[in-house]
């Protein structure tokens, strides 16, 4: 192609004016071998612009079928809970835990039980006397 | 609408929607998650697919306006990611070293264009769509996208003047 038609058509090509055609005219002649000299600098875009339309997206394309699987997913939580619900109504009640026939015996045991009981309230209350002390102390020591 | 005719139809624009993408977010990686999330957001609308006179272009505006959110997001945290892949290629290009240096010049001036010019640029000269539906994609006036085009690539042809007249791409 005549130069002098080149460097009309990148002119129209600059002002936006050229057709898809022209465009790929001028794309084939900076592909070539001999571009002239002053237009050199165009070359490396228009190689570039044909370079870039050939990349290719390789990586695949997700296209889950994930509705049915989630109705499925509700279908088995629904029949664990109902399990749930079923055994938990059903369950035996608490196991007898024995009893005292003789009311001596019964009031033995209850006693021996509270006394515990209040023990090992009592290691807890012991622990505050400290407390007592550093508050006797403090006082004698900011009386003054 | 079952798989594999949902494949038939994305085939022939899923690289042009990857590239697109890449065009905006820079990254290989982003631009292939990107690309993802369209065509999965396609599949879930396939029923409405029809309705559309082209899936391409809406396609392509999705791709588009999904990038944008994602960089405006980008830019909201003030994560600014530095993406060093230019010099990533495709393999089995028998072409000489000296093209891919300046190819990457090329690639690296039309990376700097505001997001708008580089849309169009990358969909008129790398993907050769004509105006009508460059307009539709950029929900734009024909001539507004003739003005941004226009814009872009006298853009593109001073950075390269500049370039050419310093002899850095002859080193």
């Amino acid at each position: 192609m005549e130069l002098r038609e080149i460097e009309i058509l990148l002119d129209k090509y600059f002002d936006a004016e050229t057709s898809v055609a022209e465009e790929n005219q001028l794309k084939m002649y900076f592909s070539s071998s001999n571009v002239a000299p002053h237009l050199e600098q165009y070359r490396s875009m228009f190689g570039y612009f044909a370079q870039a339309g050939r990349q290719r997206f390789e990586k695949t394309i997700p296209l889950k079928t994930k509705k049915r699987y989630v109705g499925w997913l509700s279908v088995a939580a629904s029949v664990v809970i109902a399990f749930g619900v079923f055994t938990f109504i059903n369950k035996e009640p608490q196991e007898d835990l024995g009893t005292f026939d003789d009311p001596e015996i019964a009031l033995r045991e209850t006693q021996k039980a509270l006394n515990l009981l209040s023990n090992n309230v009592n290691k807890g209350v012991n622990s505050i006397n400290y407390l007592e002390e550093y508050e006797n102390s403090r006082k004698t020591i900011f009386k003054k | 609408m079952n798989q594999s005719e949902f494949v038939n139809i994305i085939t022939p624009f899923k690289d042009r929607v990857y590239r697109l993408a890449k065009r905006l977010l820079i990254s290989n990686e982003e631009a292939e998650d990107a690309t993802q999330e369209v065509m999965v957001r396609l599949w879930k609308n396939k029923n409405k697919l029809e309705s559309y006179s082209s899936v391409e272009a809406l396609a392509m505006t999705i791709t588009k306006n999904y990038c944008l959110d994602q960089l405006k997001s980008k830019r909201a945290t003030e994560m600014r990611l530095v993406h060093s892949n230019y010099s990533d290629r495709e393999p089995g290009l028998q072409q000489q070293a000296e093209d891919r240096d300046s190819w990457e010049w090329a690639e690296k001036l039309m990376n700097k264009l505001p997001e708008q010019q580089r849309l169009i640029l990358q969909m008129r000269d790398v993907e050769q769509y004509d105006f009508e539906e460059i307009a539709k994609i950029m929900d734009m006036n024909e001539s507004a996208v003739r003005v941004a085009l226009s814009r872009a690539r006298k853009m593109m042809r001073e950075e390269l003047t500049k370039m050419h007249s310093y002899g850095i791409k002859r080193n």
